[in-house]
């Protein structure tokens, strides 16, 4: 027990002498004994204080040297507002691409329904004979050209769907920047939490090894898609980036 | 090319499993199943006789690249074709594919074209032995 204690043997001293002299009457040592025992409590709250501005100290400069947080707000924040910033591009890609299809889809759409219209219509006077072989020549030309148009407009039709299907694919890809976002999230979190901490008593920063650790990616690890702006350097820009890569590897 | 081949797909994001299962389709292949990683794909490819492995990299679990070198070191699935499908686009990450011994390799986001063509390119070098 520390010796400046009140509870120390001092302390009891101190206390016995005081109830003595309240005893006896002895207002002016009572004050005095007063006063020391003051002055022993007042010493250990120092040396406390003094403990406790060492930590932090010694914290803060450990704090400082730990390269996480100044990563952090560096480069890793801005990064993030370059992925978020991406995923707008990607989303905002995918949606004008389906719109853009299903106007053209809503287009032919409407065309078949249309041309359809008519020939069901000629076709259910032929049905009931009232039609003449005028008319009758007039439907037939009209039914191959029906068929041309068909044959012409199916394959623009499939290919707007499929558009549409590969469009989604954003989906796939934003997912993928937005999970590595919310990790960065989550590692400012701890920071922080690491720094309200260290104004407590127990000034570790939890976790924080295993942050360092995790960061430390092997550079084979997947890294999720490319962000422009964010991921410099040896990115292929395009699958022809890729064959020529593969190709010059033999491939 | 063997239209009924059995091919397994591989992707973390049933979104991304469910386009290249309809493009796959589209292109005559309907014989297809599908697996969210490299442990789930692994168990299926050593019991289902799949003929062709289409597989995403970056997965929870096992990824894409572990799960063809996995395959590699198989000998009953080691002449498995794969087809990596990823966004992944370091060419570091090509590079490691490559000596892994993948068939092929094509970035996110891609077209119907690109994917036939990957594919086609794959089984005429097979077939040509």
């Amino acid at each position: 027990m520390n010796e400046n204690n009140i509870c120390s043997d001092e302390g009891l001293n101190y206390a016995k002498k005081l109830v003595e002299c309240i005893e006896q009457g002895n207002l002016e040592e009572a004050e005095k004994v007063m006063e020391d025992l003051s002055a022993l409590r007042e010493s250990h709250l120092f040396q406390e204080l003094g403990k406790l501005t060492r930590d932090l100290h010694d914290t803060m400069v450990g704090f400082q040297l730990d390269s996480k947080i100044a990563d952090m707000a560096e480069t890793d924040i801005p990064d993030a507002t370059e992925r978020l910033n991406h995923v707008i591009t990607l989303t905002e890609q995918a949606a004008e691409k389906t719109l853009s299809s299903v106007e053209t889809s809503m287009a032919l759409f409407d065309d078949l329904r249309e041309k359809s219209e008519k020939l069901h219509e000629n076709w259910d006077r032929f049905r009931k004979r009232d039609m003449d072989v005028d008319e009758f020549r007039s439907m037939s030309s009209e039914l191959d050209e029906f068929f041309q148009w068909l044959d012409q407009k199916t394959p623009e039709f499939s290919s707007s769907l499929s558009d549409i299907m590969l469009a989604q694919g954003f989906q796939d890809l934003t997912g993928q920047i937005i999970g590595r976002v919310i990790t960065l999230v989550q590692d400012v979190e701890e920071g922080l939490v690491g720094l309200i901490r260290m104004t407590g008593k127990k000034m570790n920063v939890p976790g924080a090894a295993e942050k360092d650790k995790k960061k430390d990616w092997p550079d084979i690890e997947a890294v999720g898609p490319a962000v422009p702006g964010v991921d410099k350097g040896d990115i292929v820009n395009s699958q022809d980036d890729v064959d020529d890569l593969l190709s010059s590897l033999g491939f | 090319m063997d239209k009924n081949m059995k091919i397994l797909i591989v992707d973390d994001f049933s979104t991304m499993r469910r386009i290249i299962k309809n493009l796959l389709r589209d292109l005559g292949f309907s014989n297809t199943d599908e697996a969210d990683d490299g442990n789930t794909a692994l168990p299926k490819l050593q019991s289902g006789n799949f003929d062709f492995l289409v597989t995403d990299w970056n997965m929870p679990g096992m990824q894409g690249i572990d799960l063809l070198k996995a395959v590699r070191a198989d000998p009953k699935l080691a002449s498995l074709p794969v087809l990596l499908v990823t966004a992944e686009a370091k060419k570091e990450q090509i590079v490691e594919a490559a000596q892994a011994g993948v068939n092929g390799y094509v970035v996110k986001p891609f077209t119907a074209a690109t994917l036939k063509e990957k594919i086609d390119k794959i089984f005429e070098r097979i077939e040509a032995g």
